[in-house]
């Protein structure tokens, strides 16, 4: 009986990956939780070890080959001699195998957005290909370079150089004193960090996720927010707190949401979602230079994916204004963080039915750029907002009140909000599929507003 | 510290000085009880197994924990147990549920997202409950289930059930804040909750030595006198005996227990963890010297309580099952899409 090995997943974001090295040579006797080969994921080198027992028989994909499909046969496993392979383990593989074509559920794929740069505004100067993961790791090692004051804290962010491998580096560079390991106690290294920074060192605290700054929201906003106001002017926190948020693939309710509408009630926080890896650059260069609590939305399909991004270590973007990404007569697509690939992508489907999107990227989400959409509104007319969060007092809502309030005769259609559904996120991946926005549901809301469908 | 011998490994049990501890003064336990965690343990392990095999091929997704190393811990304390007990853990929850008697099927189901998953499918690894086995789950926020935990406490108190809470927790979630405002109530008000400790001396990719000024976890109850005691988590006879002794002092109206549970992850803290942070030689080290499941099999075997061919038999037993378990899951359809808006209030 001969058992394949597939290409493993071994992370919750893989689609593809490099076999690194075999371990093991063709013809090698192999125990289970034998070390196979070792496998380059999205974020890190892996070690694969093997499941099964037997020979391996045939080395299928040879080390060094690159962009190698989750589920493809990479090796074959042989019985050895001495020990029989049961006939019902015999089933499962091959079984497993046979429901793996009908059952594997298509992931989000990120490479939907990939590559699509704006049309009307090609970044100037020098540009190198770059991932958002290294986007935000350079704008972090220029400032810090600049200034002696940065320094980075949080979990895993030093020796394991980033739960997500967005700090990778950083702590050779400028040594624990300045990338600083924590417990896992987010709402005391949080205040320590705002206390920090009372004292006019400038912290760069980064949460895991933002699901876990839930844990020091209360230091974010009772301590970073108001200090400014309730002390008058003499002191505030220059600060800044990143980190993934929204929805990343399959980890469920207390893993997946988005936070940009909490944040983006609190007077006394900026906040700031980029999309493109030139956003996560010069905003967080930005948010790191600026004197006050910026509250900084990484998304964590975005960390691998590649844009072209300016070289400057002087190129900053302003918080505040939103950029057009876009340009078109019909209707106004505003998005903002993973959000804006797909209002892209919906834009080139619209156009292909004669429907000329504008899609604006929000970037900053308070202050928000209002006249900016109204601008665009008063052009098109019609708009649609994107978001990943929930609909109630969600970013769309407090768009479609300020298109109300000051641009109400300019709108030829109620404003259609397309967001996440109304539920915690479920796990099961059909469902989870469901409770996101995607092109589809802001192609359908356009022609709805178009009055098109 | 686990002990780096491996205690029962010896052949001859004259010579093994551990072994005449086992004789000796370990307490007596008859040859059904050590062979029903034995099969437990080893149900945990195969279990985890297969659903670290489902990962890689795609079934499971998101992220997914794996227990491997520690079954000794759950096995002992459910051994401990009560039927009116509760149950809570963190993330790290499948082995918690096979050990509280949740169906592998139920549980393998949700792993896959599955509608005959303890969810439905919608709460996937690390958020499965069982109303019926008293296990109120599988929480994500690490450090958030103690609390929780000291909330059932107070229910069994409230009611004068005579329930005990085991609330779970690993070594990188005892630092959080929560945990010491949980610990002043609970021995304020004489809550009847056992805190296990599962120590397996790294939070992610960061070593107890790294994350805690004071590495004695047994020790964090003093100031607000909670008695704690550490404990072998890779035997679990001993760790039996001190549940069993924590439960009655809860039982008694006592107040809280601490018990910090030694104890060893084999592999990654989730599926995409590459563990660099520690050598091979310590984790072959640990599995080879102190692993759980060849120190209860060897203590089987030394006390004549079963010979090879019945504990192969118990395996090939357990590997039917689990294989079953990842057919049913797989067989299982996807939740009905209505489900997406069922089990919302508001
Ligand atoms: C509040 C919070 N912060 C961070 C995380 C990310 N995280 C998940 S598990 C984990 C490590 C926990 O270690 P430990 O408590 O020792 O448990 P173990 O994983 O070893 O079982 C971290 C940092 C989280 N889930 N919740
Ligand atoms: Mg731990």
């Amino acid at each position: 009986m001969v058992i394949q090995v597939l290409m493993p997943a071994l992370s919750p974001t893989m689609t593809e990956g490099t076999i690194a090295k075999w371990l093991k040579p063709e013809g090698s006797l192999i125990n289970s939780g034998d070390i196979l080969c070792e496998i380059e994921t999205d974020k890190a080198t892996m070690e694969v070890e093997s499941v099964d027992e037997g020979k391996l028989g045939k080395i299928l994909i040879p080390e060094g080959t690159e962009g190698v499909a989750v589920n493809t046969p990479i090796a074959l496993i042989v019985e050895k001699n001495e020990e029989m392979i049961t006939s019902d383990e015999a089933t499962t593989v091959s079984g497993s195998i046979k429901n793996l074509a009908i059952q594997a559920t298509p992931q989000k794929a990120p490479e939907e957005t990939r590559n699509l740069q704006p049309k009307d505004s090609p970044p100037t100067g020098s540009t190198k290909q770059l991932t958002v993961r290294e986007s935000l790791r350079d704008a972090m090692a220029e400032e810090m370079r600049r200034d002696e004051s940065i320094f980075l804290i949080g979990e895993e962010v030093a020796q394991y150089q980033g739960a997500y491998k967005v700090s990778q580096g950083l702590l050779e560079e400028f040594s624990e004193h300045r990338v600083i390991d924590t417990p896992i106690t987010e709402q005391g290294f949080t205040g320590l960090a705002v206390g920090a920074a009372f004292g006019g060192l400038k912290p760069i605290v980064e949460f895991m996720t933002f699901n876990f700054a839930m844990q020091a929201i209360d230091q974010i906003i009772n301590s970073a927010a108001k200090t400014l106001y309730m002390s008058g002017g003499q002191m505030g926190a220059p600060i800044v707190f990143r980190g993934a948020n929204g929805a990343a693939a399959r980890v469920a309710a207390q893993h997946s949401q988005c936070f940009a509408a909490w944040y983006a009630q609190i007077p006394g926080l900026k906040v700031v979602a980029p999309w493109s890896g030139e956003d996560a650059k010069g905003l967080l260069k930005a948010a790191i230079r600026d004197p006050n609590p910026v509250i900084f939305l990484e998304n964590e399909i975005l960390y691998n994916q590649t844009f072209n991004v300016p070289d400057d270590p002087e190129f900053t973007i302003d918080i505040g204004p939103a950029k057009i990404e876009r340009s078109g007569s019909d209707v106004t697509i505003v998005a903002f963080s993973i959000c804006v690939g797909y209002a892209l992508e919906a834009a080139e489907k619209l156009a292909s039915e004669g429907i000329e999107a504008e899609v604006i990227n929000l970037r900053t989400l308070r202050p928000l750029d209002s006249s900016t959409i109204i601008n665009s509104v008063k052009k098109t007319n019609r708009l649609v907002t994107v978001e990943e969060g929930w609909p109630t007092c969600g970013i769309g809502s407090e768009i479609a009140t300020r298109i109300m309030e000051e641009a109400f005769d300019f709108l030829d259609a109620a404003v259609k909000r397309v967001t996440g559904e109304d539920v915690p996120m479920p796990y099961a991946a059909n469902l989870e599929a469901l409770a996101l926005p995607n092109a589809e549901k802001i192609i359908a809301a356009a022609k709805t507003v178009c009055y098109a469908d | 510290m686990v002990k780096s011998k491996k205690p029962y490994a010896k052949k001859s049990p004259e010579k093994s000085p551990n072994s005449k501890i086992f004789q000796n003064s370990r307490p007596r336990i008859k040859a059904e009880e050590l062979i029903k965690y034995y099969e437990k343990m080893l149900l945990i392990r195969r279990f985890e197994e297969k659903a670290g095999q489902l990962y890689g091929m795609g079934l499971i997704g998101g992220f997914c924990h794996l227990y491997i190393g520690q079954e000794a811990v759950v096995v002992g304390m459910k051994a401990a147990a009560n039927k009116i007990d509760t149950v809570i853990t963190s993330y790290r929850d499948h082995g918690h549920m096979l050990a509280y008697d949740m169906d592998p099927n139920g549980v393998m189901a949700e792993l896959t997202g599955r509608s005959d998953g303890y969810s439905k499918g919608k709460g996937g690894s690390m958020h499965m409950f069982s109303r019926e086995k008293n296990f109120y789950g599988g929480h994500g926020i690490v450090g958030a289930q103690i609390p929780l935990g000291t909330g059932l406490a107070f229910m069994h108190k409230y009611n004068d059930d005579g329930g005990v809470c085991h609330a779970y927790c690993g070594d990188g979630a005892i630092n959080q804040g929560q945990v010491y405002e949980s610990f002043n109530m609970a021995s304020l008000w004489k809550l009847p909750v056992i805190y296990v400790i599962e120590n397996n001396r790294y939070g992610m990719g960061t070593s107890i030595e790294r994350a805690s000024a004071v590495v004695d976890l047994a020790e964090r109850g003093k100031s607000f006198d909670i008695p704690g005691e550490q404990v072998n988590g890779m035997d679990v006879v001993e760790v039996r005996t001190a549940g069993e002794k924590a439960s009655k002092w809860c039982r008694a109206g006592k107040g809280p227990y601490i018990i910090e549970m030694k104890t060893y992850r084999y592999r990654g803290h989730s599926m995409s963890d590459p563990a660099k942070y520690r050598s091979k030689e310590e984790v072959s080290k640990v599995r080879q010297e102190t692993d759980p499941i060849d120190t209860l099999r060897d203590q089987i075997l030394v006390a004549g309580f079963a010979n090879e061919v019945e504990l192969k038999e118990i395996d090939r037993q357990v590997k039917i099952s689990v294989t079953a378990a990842a057919e049913f899951a797989q067989q299982s359809p996807e939740p009905d899409i209505a489900e997406l808006y069922t089990d919302i209030t508001a």
